[in-house]
């Protein structure tokens, strides 16, 4: 027999009740399948999507400095596509050292369909179409430049290539709000999602230390500390994030003297922050727990200060266990931004509802919701790749496989 | 124009950085320093200090605060923002609009977050109270009442029939409350559906969930001419209630909830004077050259000192009108005739003409 | 005292500064006074600030009369009902949320955990996709879907979506049971309006289905782990022994696996508690809507928001030490 259909059978049709419970599946799939399709090619409008791409993109930014984002976006694509070349051209245990895997052909082949079809469905003017085409091209020739000259760049040369990322994320600050002789633009004209990568990777980035501190602190010796993150913890997850980004938004004002509370994007921000910095603090501490105390005392014995021992020893060890939930509530803050349209920040979902009180879209609801809920799957789905391949690497196994080659 | 400092995402003016030692001294001293003092409102400087005002609106509601696919805001609400922000800088873009749902703004204006609340709200008692919400209202800026909307097709045409039906209503409202007794007045049992926005309760309404929607009679009628066949839609006769739609401030800053009386006040004087945006500086060239025009003279900041009493530039009603407009211009444009919405004026006319807009003297 | 310390010679002793059971206590000596200053600082600014709006802590408004209605209420209330008896018809309603959505979440989620490791190489790609669409997307954005594109997209009147004993209508959930006089009866249509004995609003349908949908992927997830966490050996043994694949799991797999599952529910369970205060954006009258209304009325925002957290964080904890009852039952079995 062919060896698909066997497998067919042993995986669909091994049994009679199996047999019903697949073709049932089968049909159900199906129906729901033709049903979506006739609903998204035949009734839905996506008129309402078209018109409003660049609210649900940027927000209320001016349109007359939309070239900073631009041009924020072109450096990220050219960072993105060199540091993927130089990770290519540098064999290692968990590479080979092709140039071009299949997985990386897959990625941008569908990038490339994506950046060719989307903004034209989206019936953008000519000029944006060919703007997207153009980002596709500089992430392709910045991977190729990076993957074919990269392996002559020197050792500290790529050591300190990691430090362009934060550079860029302060150029990018600096870009989106202004300043350094550009028009300052006010956090209250951001929106969409600008607004919402641009909160989650704030408080992804700041979450991190404090949740490292904070677990540290509820596994120390000292009882202060131990208490004060024990009590700051527990009390920031049994609270409702929305009734959290509410005492941000109105209480904090009767909390500091008049004047000095940050603009509220920014209050709003840090209150995900400390928010996420509980959950995550909570990852790190299963993370350290798994770590043997046996390290931390050979650590000590070998003569390693105590901070030394922290930082060489036992939270790479912590982290590396760690990374899966880590990168679970990194997604989790990354969906809980949507919470913001609740306190009256056009995010993106705040954008949508913006759009659809909007009459000339009335009843078109779904679109915008699946899209929506499209664009925010691809975000968090992404995140998740990443953090599985980065396990991957991780891995003491592969680690120890690549130690051992001469 | 002051720089703001800012500190990863914190900001603060530089002029008010070096008081938080002192702040922090003084409290740990145990004495509470008090902001502001004098004729000078604590408020206003800030404001004026910040470079803009921070206006509290609903965001939703075409006609009183809208954001088009522009990203512009535009409405009636938004204009008494725009005058407001006309008078203290002369420039009527130097100002924040914050959307505000109806429950969350009364803590919104009380923690200092907006500066300004116009955002249909209706004066009561309660709200104004020291012992209520604590608020300070400026005049009205319209007139309204509290009406139910039902599709013609439903055949309902008295509050009665409404026994037992789901009926939409947006929450912590006037309307919410005054819905709860009026049915209990007439002894009707209901099933009220609350949202926590405009644009939910009518998706609701139109998504027939419920029979009816009530809220105030301008908005039902802002809403039903965008909705996409608004024949179908019909509003009861019954009027619920009084909703005095009217801006707000708070109790703490009178110098502050001054200002923006007056300048709300400008707005309907300048209608009653026959002031437009178009025929401002004819106004003003002409109160400036005829000495015998005592009252426009006054008004336009030609004589006296009435900006400085508020605490305003001297010319503030000019630079309001020319950047706005005045009252029934602001009405035509946004809800009047030259609006989708098509509102008569009725009671929102001027008290000359038999409606209730009446400015006190500019005296 | 026999300190350790003097018995060492007094000269070896480095100075206290450089002490090492000195210095923690000093870094914490210095932390607790930052804290406290700073305390001191936020505190004597709402002191401040509240005192020049008149508006210090005060509890007597919970006694007046709230002056709203709530549609769907365990306990009784009405409009002339005190505002606190407005807060407990809230909390009420949570808890209904809640519970509702607890056993709903975890029936779900334990069948779709169950469901990875069938035979069935569908249902087993079904469930997968199950779990990474519903995880990576927003629960709030997943309720609006639910009840604003779903919900009120259901035909009403005669043409609602019936079976016997349930009706599901734009209305409604109607279900089947023992109406008055304690005698079976079904939903029946009554001038165009739908009764029965059982009803749920659609606003309450709609939030529960999110929660239950959502938590259940999270909990389906938390169930995997579990049963993977059991040794391949079990299988094969039971297997051998002649039962059945659901015999197995159900006799076999589970009762070890309950062991890794029960520490991970009680954080699915926290969450979801939590995660019902989005009722808010489907207009189901929970507590956090009351209590929103609550503090538009009163304008008492601070108090309004010391009881909101202190019963959700109640709430965390009873979950908390109920799971952890559980968990200690569960835990005990090991031999």
């Amino acid at each position: 027999m062919n060896p698909l259909l066997r497998r067919l059978r042993s995986d669909l049709f091994a049994t009679p009740a199996d047999g019903a419970l697949s073709l049932g599946l089968i049909a159900l799939i199906t129906a729901v399948a033709v049903g979506l399709l006739q609903w998204a090619t035949q009734r839905a409008q996506w008129a309402v999507i078209q018109a409003n791409s660049t609210l649900f993109a940027v927000g209320r930014y001016p349109g007359d400095q939309q070239w900073r984002l631009w041009l924020l976006t072109a450096l990220l694509t050219a960072v993105t596509g060199v540091t993927w070349g130089l990770l290519r051209c540098h064999p290692r245990a968990d590479r080979d050292g092709t140039l071009w895997p299949r997985n990386d052909r897959l990625v941008l082949g569908l990038l490339v369909v994506v950046v060719l079809w989307l903004p034209g469905a989206l019936q953008l003017t000519p000029a944006l179409q060919i703007r997207w085409s153009l980002l596709a091209a500089l992430l392709a020739a910045s991977r190729w430049l990076a993957g074919r000259f990269g392996s002559k760049l020197s050792r500290p040369m790529l050591r300190l290539f990691p430090l362009v990322w934060p550079l860029i994320y302060l150029i990018g600050m600096v870009l989106i709000s202004g300043g350094l002789g550009l028009m300052p633009v006010s956090p209250s004209q951001w929106g969409g999602l600008l607004l919402t990568l641009l909160t989650a990777s704030f408080a992804i980035l700041l979450c991190f230390p404090m949740g490292v501190l904070l677990a540290l602190g509820r596994r120390s010796d000292l009882p202060l500390l131990r208490w004060i993150s024990v009590i700051y913890i527990e009390f920031i997850r049994g609270a409702p994030l929305i009734t959290l980004l509410f005492l941000g938004q109105n209480i904090l004002g009767f909390l500091l003297p008049g004047g000095f509370a940050p603009d509220r994007i920014w209050r709003a921000a840090w209150v995900l922050t400390f928010f996420a910095a509980a959950y995550l603090a909570e990852a790190v501490r299963s993370g350290l727990a798994s770590v043997p105390k046996g390290q931390m005392e050979a650590a000590r014995s070998l003569g390693l200060s105590y901070p030394q021992t922290l930082v060489r020893v036992v939270l790479p060890q912590a982290l590396r266990v760690a990374l899966p939930a880590m990168v679970g509530q990194f997604i989790s803050l990354l969906q809980d931004t949507t919470l913001l349209s609740l306190i009256g920040l056009l995010e993106l979902l705040g954008v949508a509802r913006t759009v659809m009180a909007n009459p000339a879209f009335l009843g078109h609801s779904a679109e915008v919701y699946l899209t929506l809920a499209l664009l925010f799957w691809s975000c968090c789905a992404a995140l998740g790749l990443g953090s599985r391949a980065l396990e991957k690497r991780l891995d003491p196994q592969t680690l120890s496989r690549s130690s051992s080659q001469p | 124009m002051r720089r703001r400092l800012k500190l990863l995402g914190m900001s603060f003016r530089p002029t008010r950085a070096w008081a938080l030692p002192l702040v922090l001294a003084g409290l740990l001293a145990g004495c509470a320093q008090d902001g502001g003092s004098g004729v000078q409102s604590a408020k206003l400087s800030m404001v004026q200090g910040r470079g803009k005002l921070v206006c509290g609106v609903d965001g939703k509601l075409p006609g009183f605060s809208f954001v088009g696919p522009d990203g512009r805001y535009t409405g009636l609400d938004v204009d008494v923002c725009q005058a407001m922000a006309a008078a203290i800088f002369g420039d009527a873009s130097k100002v924040e609009f914050r959307d505000l749902n109806s429950s969350e703004r009364f803590a919104a204006l009380a923690s200092g977050e907006v500066d300004l609340l116009s955002r249909n709200t209706t004066m009561t008692l309660s709200r104004d109270a020291p012992g209520g919400n604590a608020l300070s209202f400026a005049p009205t800026t319209f007139y309204d009442g509290q009406g139910m909307m039902v599709p013609v097709a439903s055949g309902i045409t008295t509050l009665k029939a409404l026994a037992g039906k789901p009926i939409c209503v947006e929450s912590g409202t006037t309307t919410e409350l005054n819905l709860a007794d009026r049915m209990r007045e007439i002894g009707v049992a209901y099933t009220p559906l609350k949202f926590q926005t405009g644009d939910q309760t009518y998706a609701a309404y139109l998504g027939g969930r419920c029979i009816a929607v009530t809220s105030d009679r301008s908005q039902l009628a802002a809403k039903r001419s965008s909705f996409p066949n608004p024949e179908a839609h019909t509003l009861l006769k019954d009027v619920m209630s009084k909703e005095p739609l009217t801006p707000a401030t708070t109790n703490a800053d009178p110098a502050w909830a001054d200002a923006v009386r007056w300048t709300v006040n400008a707005l309907i004087q300048a209608e009653e004077l026959g002031i437009t945006k178009a025929n401002i500086t004819s106004k003003v060239a002409q109160a400036k050259a005829n000495p015998n025009q005592p009252d426009l003279r006054r008004f336009l900041g030609v004589e006296g000192d009435f900006g400085k009493q508020l605490g305003l530039p001297a010319d503030f009603v000019v630079k309001i009108i020319s950047a706005v407009g005045n009252y029934g211009e602001i009405f035509d444009r946004n809800v009047g005739p030259a609006s989708k919405l098509k509102l008569d004026r009725g009671v929102n006319n001027q008290w000359t003409k038999g409606g209730l807009m009446y400015s006190p003297p500019f005296r | 005292m026999r300190d350790p310390q003097a018995l060492l010679d007094p000269l070896d002793r480095p100075p206290w500064w450089r002490d090492r059971r000195v210095i923690p206590w000093l870094g914490q000596g210095v932390v607790a006074l930052l804290l406290l200053v700073l305390i001191a600082f936020l505190l004597g600014n709402l002191v401040h600030n509240l005192t020049t709006r008149g508006m210090l802590l005060s509890w007597r408004w919970l006694g007046q009369p709230a002056g709203f209605d709530i549609s769907e209420t365990l306990v009784p209330f009405s409009a002339e009902m005190p505002y606190w008896r407005g807060l407990v018809a809230g909390l009420a309603n949570t808890l209904r949320a809640v519970l509702t959505g607890l056993v709903g979440a975890t029936l779900l989620g334990t069948l779709a955990g169950m469901a990875s490791f069938s035979r069935n190489g569908l249902l087993r790609g079904l469930t997968r996709t199950y779990v990474e669409t519903i995880r990576n997307i927003p629960l709030l954005l997943q309720l609006i879907f639910w009840y604003f594109v779903v919900f009120l997209s259901l035909p009403n009147g005669t043409a609602a979506l019936q079976i016997p004993g349930v009706v599901l209508a734009k209305s409604g959930l109607y279900l089947a049971g023992f109406g008055q006089g304690m005698h079976w009866s079904l939903p029946q249509l009554v001038n165009g309006v739908w009764q029965a004995p059982l009803r749920l609003s659609v606003e309450f349908a709609a939030l529960i289905s999110g929660l239950i949908i959502y938590s259940g992927a999270f909990i389906a997830e938390v169930v995997r782990g579990g049963i993977a966490s059991v040794p391949k050996g079990q299988w094969e043994a039971a297997t051998s022994l002649g039962m059945g694949w659901f015999a197995t799991l159900r006799h076999v797999v589970l009762p070890q696996a309950l062991r890794v599952i029960v520490p991970g529910l009680n954080t699915q369970y926290i969450s979801l508690a939590k995660n019902s205060s989005l009722a808010v954006a489907v207009g189901f009258t929970d507590l956090y809507s009351v209590a929103e209304t609550t503090l538009n009325q009163t304008g008492r925002a601070l108090e309004v928001y010391l009881l909101l957290l202190g019963a959700y964080l109640a709430m965390d904890l009873v979950i908390s030490l109920l799971m952890n009852g559980l968990n200690r039952f569960v835990q005990i079995r090991e031999r």
